[in-house]
């Protein structure tokens, strides 16, 4: 396998990345959308995002409330401000979601993703990759004579530095999880 | 008390606790036991379509003429990929349908067995939401909630999908009442505030204009009551899309007529002029707006929407409003007469003045024949024949439905059914059989274009076999009119593929099907065909050969701003330019 690529702040370029060249103002916001989960709910909410042509720089999903059946979606995405707007219209008046929660506007909030990145080599180069990984505070989870794999949590720029650091040491896989979000306070 | 029962009569069972009274479908395998319970009863109406777009053609119709949800029954695979078009049209047009298709067996979705299709994954964009219900016990419930989306908040098309085995299979039935609530509870009354600061714009208006659009009329009789009392109280002009004619009455004092890219040059030029926008219920769609950047520079614009993503998608607003029509309308007069029901009388009074100017100008006149039938002339005629009668109006997409719009009057709202949002040719003639289902005494008229017309037109069995004597009034100019303009304004005159060749003979096509046809092209002869088209008690096809290459005008170019507008003819050439010609 080739070493990856990996340019800095990657994790922002979509497969549906439509930015107007003559729009000046391109905003990152992270929306937190509590949804019904029920089935095909998550192809609504992305089937909205490619069919109107918006952004998704990072998406999660996963069930929060068994009981209520809810699930939590978060998405990072880019735009315009009056397509952000537009994006939390659209998405609000969908009938399975019950909140929209901009959590760039509403004050601040904590940002977390979790990446694992297998690291190969020998010598010094793995040497060195321990060592940064330590600073990183990144955990060895698995381990073999000749690689290792890091697990990390931490901002998604974390992570891009870390993976950034990793690739002349030998990166050869990488897997991220997304953003997950919380405001911070109650 | 609780029933239990097979979910094949749950649905019917559920349809009668919703008040309907008429299915338009077509069976098939994955739908035989819904067909099965439709047999052994007698309250619900079953309407055998041709071909399952006209199915959901048939109910947009039947919804927008009564203001109910219109329902649909089709089967799995091809009969719901078939509903796809008339669903999307509802969805643009924001018209509220319950469509019901039937799926293979839950134990073979996604073996890709006989007619499965992924009903769900297919509609999903083209409904406002959807189902596939996969357990019978939630299968009432999941009904009563689809008539609830279907007809809360801004209107729209649902789908459910319901496999044949949980058709078959027995649990308890959920009465309406005790169907759990929907968390789905748009917001009606707009913000107090915000109303404030409409009418005290109202008050002070120099040049103010109300824009409504298809809103007014999904809201409701009462939306339109308001609307007349509160434009007749300010003295205000008005204008309307074409969605939202009726609303306020064609014969009205205030009334300038359509606007948008074949409105009226009055009402073109009154949006572009004003000091004051009150838009209610319309969405600055881009047959409106014209050139985004110079759209109405010097206005302060309202924008009443019950659908909060409508305001500030393509038109930045002052004053937005998020609420149904009727609640607001009534707010905001209220208000107004409070606070000493207050005009700018003097500036209303020269605004009017300048109005007159352009009105002067008479844009709908066109060169007359006494040779040939002008498609404006015979709008003019049937207008002058039916004006007065209680009179239902659909069309089918291209020049004809242009004129239509420019040369009817509508008085009230629900009497124009037409494809505004999709523009969906072949829609006209099963919307006007849901049209007279609905309203089996009224006079149904299709204006249509020949070439739309054919796209349905097996649907003239539907319209023998249920005795609904719907009036298809054929503008025949043997051209796909509407391209062929866009070809002479554009492309230099090549007509590529714009012409109607080797068309049927539409008075032995009537024949065929049972009914009866004419055929004129002697403008002398129009009015006693009109007549007898009128006292037909019948279907009727009305072969009206028009002049054929006649351009729709008034016309605003794609990417050409309102004040830009071509009159007549001799302004056309070269008419659309640079970017325009990338534009639809
Ligand atoms: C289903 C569909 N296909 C294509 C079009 C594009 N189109 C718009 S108007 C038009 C011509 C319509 O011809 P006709 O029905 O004869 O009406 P006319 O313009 O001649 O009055 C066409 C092809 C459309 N609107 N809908
Ligand atoms: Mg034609």
């Amino acid at each position: 396998m080739s070493p990856l690529n990996i340019k800095k702040s990657s994790a922002s370029h979509s497969a549906y990345d439509l930015h107007d060249p003559n729009a000046v103002l391109i905003e990152t916001h992270t929306l937190a959308v509590v949804v019904d989960n029920e089935s095909g709910v998550l192809a609504r909410v992305i089937g909205l995002f490619s069919g109107r042509g918006y952004n998704i720089d990072s998406l999660t999903v996963a069930e929060v409330d068994h009981a209520g059946h809810r699930s939590r979606i978060t998405v990072v995405t880019t735009g315009t401000p009056a397509v952000i707007e537009q994006i939390k219209a659209q998405l609000a008046r969908m009938v399975p979601v019950h909140a929209v929660h901009d959590l760039t506007v509403e004050g601040p909030a904590v940002q977390r993703e979790l990446a694992l990145l297998k690291v190969a080599g020998k010598g010094e180069a793995r040497i060195e990759a321990l060592r940064l990984a330590e600073i990183f505070r990144a955990h060895v989870v698995d381990s073999t004579l000749e690689s290792f794999v890091f697990e990390m949590t931490g901002t998604p720029e974390k992570i891009d530095s870390f993976a950034e650091l990793m690739r002349p040491l030998g990166l050869r896989e990488m897997a991220r999880t997304g953003v997950a979000a919380l405001s911070r306070g109650v | 008390m609780t029933r239990q029962m097979t979910g094949a009569r749950m649905v019917v069972q559920a349809l009668k606790d919703q008040d309907v009274e008429v299915v338009f479908g077509y069976p098939g395998g994955a739908v035989l036991p819904i067909y099965d319970e439709i047999f052994q009863q007698n309250d619900i109406k079953h309407i055998l379509v041709r071909h399952e777009q006209g199915a959901i053609h048939m109910a947009e119709g039947y919804a927008r003429s009564t203001g109910k949800v219109g329902v649909a029954l089709v089967t799995s695979g091809p009969g719901a990929t078939n509903a796809v078009t008339g669903l999307t049209d509802a969805l643009l047009d924001s018209i509220p349908l319950v469509v019901l298709s039937g799926q293979v067996p839950t134990f073979l979705i996604g073996t890709d067995a006989f007619q499965e299709a992924d009903t769900v994954g297919i509609t999903r964009p083209c409904t406002k939401h959807n189902w596939l219900v996969k357990d019978p016990a939630i299968l009432a419930e999941t009904i009563h909630q689809a008539f609830h989306v279907a007809r809360s908040g801004r209107p729209g098309p649902v789908l459910i999908d319901i496999p044949k085995d949980v058709q078959f299979a027995t649990a308890a039935y959920a009465a309406p009442e005790t169907a759990r609530v929907s968390h789905y509870q748009p917001k009606v009354r707009g913000d107090a505030e915000q109303i404030l600061r409409m009418v005290e714009l109202m008050e002070t208006a120099e040049r103010p204009v109300f824009y409504t659009g298809g809103g007014v009329v999904n809201s409701g009789p009462a939306a339109s009551a308001l609307l007349r009392e509160f434009v007749d109280a300010t003295g205000f002009p008005i204008t309307s899309t074409l969605m939202g004619l009726g609303a306020y009455p064609a014969s009205g004092k205030a009334w300038l007529g359509m606007l948008g890219m074949h409105g009226l040059y009055e009402a073109n030029l009154a949006m572009h002029g004003c000091d004051l926008m009150i838009n209610i219920g319309a969405r600055f769609d881009d047959r409106i707006t014209g050139r985004i950047k110079d759209f109405s520079p010097h206005s302060k614009k309202v924008h009443v929407d019950i659908d909060p993503s409508s305001i500030n998608k393509v038109i930045r607003v002052d004053v937005p409003i998020v609420g149904d029509v009727t609640h607001v309308l009534e707010d905001a007069l209220a208000l107004w007469k409070d606070r000493g029901s207050r005009v700018n009388k003097a500036a209303l009074a020269k605004w009017w003045k300048q109005i007159a100017v352009w009105q002067a100008v008479k844009c709908l006149n066109y060169k007359p024949s006494s040779v040939l039938i002008k498609p404006q002339y015979a709008l003019e005629r049937l207008e002058a024949l039916t004006k007065g009668m209680d009179r239902y109006i659909t069309t089918e997409v291209g020049q004809h439905q242009m004129w239509a719009a420019q040369y009817l009057g509508f008085e009230a709202p629900n009497r124009w059914m037409t494809s505004g949002g999709l523009g969906t040719m072949g829609y006209g003639l099963p919307a006007s059989i849901g049209v007279q289902i609905a309203h089996p005494d009224s006079l149904v008229i299709n204006v249509a274009g020949e070439a739309s017309w054919l796209m349905n037109m097996q649907e003239m069995g539907t319209a023998m076999q249920f005795r609904a004597p719907v009036k298809q009034f054929i503008l025949n100019n043997e051209r796909l009119g509407m391209v062929r303009q866009w070809q002479d304004l554009l492309h230099g005159q090549r007509y590529s593929q714009s012409w109607s060749e080797s068309l049927p003979d539409f008075v032995k096509l009537a024949e065929a099907f049972g009914c009866k046809g004419i055929q004129i092209s002697d403008p002398a002869d129009l009015d006693d065909a009109i007549m007898e088209m009128i006292r037909y008690d019948g279907p009727f096809i009305f072969d009206c050969r028009v002049e054929k290459h006649e351009n729709c005008l008034p016309m605003i170019p794609s990417g050409k701003p309102h004040n830009e507008m071509i009159l007549n003819d001799s302004e056309t050439a070269g008419a659309i330019g640079g970017k325009g010609g990338a534009l639809v």
